[in-house]
């Protein structure tokens, strides 16, 4: 971004004015992440950086709250943990396995009301999820899945299959229908052309979808507040419980733990992201 | 000549073109049968669900069910003067039967929301008739009539004739802070108790000014993401994926930290002489906690859409506004901000429609005066039980909410909408 030396001043004032609120933004959508890692790390109890942790004293810091978490008495994080995970990984399966379905048809040109049907697969990301909270818990209420997992798992594959069908039908987009004619042509039958021929092409997008149900459903409370009993509880529960009642630095520790995973997550879709690009033949 | 062109035939001597409908139909089934799943899934677990919503924010069935013979009998009756005697009558047996099944608690309740005061007098004459007090021999109506001054006033049987429909909006009225007066037209509850309509304005501001402020902040670094070489802009890019794929809870709970009383940010003000240490600004449990954290976890949704809007615009058209004689900020104004457009209409919509239905951040964040709409549905749901009403709230919210995902679809087209 270097200015040409012919530039004016007050263009050239302009410019480092310009830079400094970009360097701003940036640094409000980043720094709040950062503040979670050292305080997390406080030997104290309370949310506040001590007068020790200013000052970088080693007896300031501590594995303490790691410690609380993962060995704590009556600690709530274990099963929190285990429920989440696996409400997340069933509910992305199911919504991987609906969403590329209707990617899949969606994509098709023979598609009729395309555009009326599409709106539909992606209201549950569009609706407040209050709205969608209360009428998810008025039909699993009536059909006895409240406070089940099997009734979260539903819950949150509603929410996830939009993010599937949005990124497969993107993928999609970019699909050269020939190869599978050609496949049909020598012989192959449609399940045969979809696991070997469609599903490898397509592969980056349906997982880039499936990062983004998994994420819903991890992160997602609003819903979960509403079906879940004690026996349910996940780790957004249980934070939102944690902050609303007792702050315990505790909770930083799960926080981190968090960022940290989605740190991971972030760099699986990127690299995800350019490898579909770059099948798709998208040079930027 | 046209018309004279002989028919061309498949090898199976079907006109071609019936078979190609034919393989047409085949097609868009074959389409159609793989989003079935899907949409069927849909429909019967949040698309149904959501019209139920429907009949219950409606539902009044309960007295109607209740009081059967009391209506037929007001039927007649013209709902000005006190009813006659067999409306009384039928009132008694209906009643009764309420307290042989000890039901008549819900309707002392029921029309008590209807008319204040129900309460007292349905539990005065459960008394009495559990006491077998009333002679059925004598007239009933001098009979209740003595059991409370309220029975005899005509206010409170007009009460229960307006409860006769089976069907009500009175709990859409109530979201707006209105209610059905005694002679059934509608009116304004006072002043002093409006806070629905409150919550409305108030989550229309928040939502409102969150997406000024996301325009605001993420139109500049979109601009800078769009035209950095690509190797700086893609770590840059990372400061607005790495907050989009984190926890919603852990970005409150850090805005949590920063903002407290003995916060990062207070202590950063104390640092630079802005406060002094014994006059900290409260930043959280208000509207600013609100906005700020809002803001923040709202951003990414602001610069995605017009980050991939910019990539398209090719640099070469400043350059040419420039060359014409144009300054940087006329070219800037009338090449570029123009092209950026449908890149702002996608992204103010979909914060917009994002921020009016949030409901986590403003509860932890926001405290009495940060609370939104969703809140208080939360709280019909959870606390008061009133479950119709939070699906009337609910409803207005979400036609709203609908409304601009149409006006969203016009512009945009939901199949145009980028992730990452």
């Amino acid at each position: 971004m270097a200015l040409p030396s012919y530039t004016e001043t007050r263009y050239r004032i302009w410019h480092y004015f310009y830079i400094a609120i970009c360097t701003f933004v940036f640094f409000f959508l980043i720094a709040p992440l950062f503040v979670i890692f050292p305080l997390s790390f406080n030997a104290e109890e309370f949310l506040v950086f001590s007068e020790g942790m200013k000052k970088l004293d080693p007896d300031a810091f501590s594995f303490r709250w790691y410690h609380e978490m993962v060995y704590g008495t009556k600690n709530p994080w274990g099963l929190a943990a285990k429920n989440s995970f696996i409400i997340a990984i069933f509910a992305t399966i199911g919504s991987i396995i609906l969403g590329t379905l209707a990617a899949l048809g969606l994509s098709s040109r023979h598609m009729p009301y395309k555009g009326l049907i599409m709106a539909v697969l992606i209201s549950p990301m569009i609706v407040p999820l209050i709205i969608s909270g209360v009428a998810i818990f008025f039909f699993m209420a009536k059909v006895g899945l409240a406070a089940t997992h099997t009734g979260i798992v539903l819950a949150h594959i509603i929410l996830g299959t939009p993010f599937v069908v949005i990124t497969v039908t993107a993928t999609l987009s970019g699909f050269d229908h020939s190869v599978t004619r050609a496949a049909s042509s020598l012989g192959s039958n449609p399940v045969n052309t979809f696991m070997k021929i469609t599903l490898p092409l397509i592969l980056p997008g349906v997982i880039s979808g499936g990062l983004f149900a998994f994420v819903t459903s991890f992160d997602e409370v609003v819903v979960v507040l509403f079906l879940a009993g004690l026996e349910n509880t996940t780790i957004p529960v249980q934070m939102w419980t944690g902050l609303r009642e007792q702050l315990s630095p505790t909770i930083l520790a799960v926080a981190t733990c968090l960022i940290i995973l989605s740190t991971l997550i972030l760099v699986t879709a990127e690299l995800l992201r350019r490898r579909s690009e770059r099948l798709r033949g998208i040079n930027r | 000549m046209s018309s004279e062109t002989k028919q061309i035939l498949t090898t199976d001597g079907i006109p071609l073109e019936v078979s190609l409908k034919k393989a047409e139909k085949k097609n868009k089934i074959k389409a159609f049968l793989l989003v079935a799943p899907l949409l069927l899934f849909l429909f019967i677990t949040y698309v149904f669900p959501i019209g139920e919503m429907f009949t219950r924010s409606v539902d009044d069935r309960m007295v109607t069910n209740m009081l059967p013979k009391t209506f037929k009998a007001m039927e007649s009756w013209d709902g000005k003067e006190l009813p006659q005697e067999e409306v009384f009558t039928a009132f008694y047996s209906d009643f009764k039967l309420l307290v042989e099944n000890e039901t008549q608690g819900k309707l002392g309740q029921r029309l008590n929301k209807e008319k204040n005061g129900f309460n007292t007098i349905t539990k005065k004459l459960m008394r009495l008739i559990k006491r077998n007090k009333i002679d059925e021999s004598q007239s009933i109506k001098e009979q209740i009539m003595k059991i409370h001054k309220r029975w005899a006033n005509v206010e409170y049987w007009q009460a229960i004739k307006r409860t006769a429909p089976p069907y009500t909006m009175a709990k859409y009225l109530k979201g707006m802070d209105m209610y059905f007066a005694a002679d059934g037209s509608i009116a304004q509850v006072d002043e002093d108790r409006r806070i629905h309509r409150i919550l409305w304005l108030r989550t229309l501001e928040i939502a409102l000014f969150v997406t000024i402020f996301c325009f605001l902040m993420g139109y500049p670094i979109a601009h800078l993401l769009a035209t950095l070489p690509m190797k700086y802009s893609n770590l840059l890019m990372i400061c607005v994926l790495l907050p989009f794929w984190t926890s919603l809870l852990v970005r409150t709970a850090s805005w949590m930290i920063l903002l407290q009383t003995q916060g990062v940010v207070n202590d950063f003000f104390v640092m630079i002489g802005l406060v002094a240490d014994d006059n900290r600004p409260t930043m959280m449990y208000n509207k600013v906690g609100t906005y700020v954290a809002m803001t923040q976890i709202l951003l990414p949704f602001m610069v995605l859409p017009l980050y991939s809007v910019m990539k398209t615009i090719s640099p070469s058209l400043m350059r040419a506004g420039k060359s014409l004689g144009g300054t940087p900020f006329v070219a800037f104004w009338k090449v570029y901000f123009p092209l950026t457009i449908p890149g702002i209409g996608a992204g103010c919509l979909l914060v917009f429609i994002l921020a009016i239905g949030y409901y986590i951040t403003p509860a932890l964040v926001g405290g009495a005066s940060g609370t939104l709409i969703s809140n208080q549905i939360a709280y019909h749901m959870k606390a008061t039980l009133d479950w119709s009403f939070a699906s009337a709230m609910g409803l207005m919210l979400l036609s709203g909410v609908l409304v601009i995902y149409w006006v969203y679809n016009k512009l945009v087209g939901v199949d145009n909408i980028k992730l990452g």
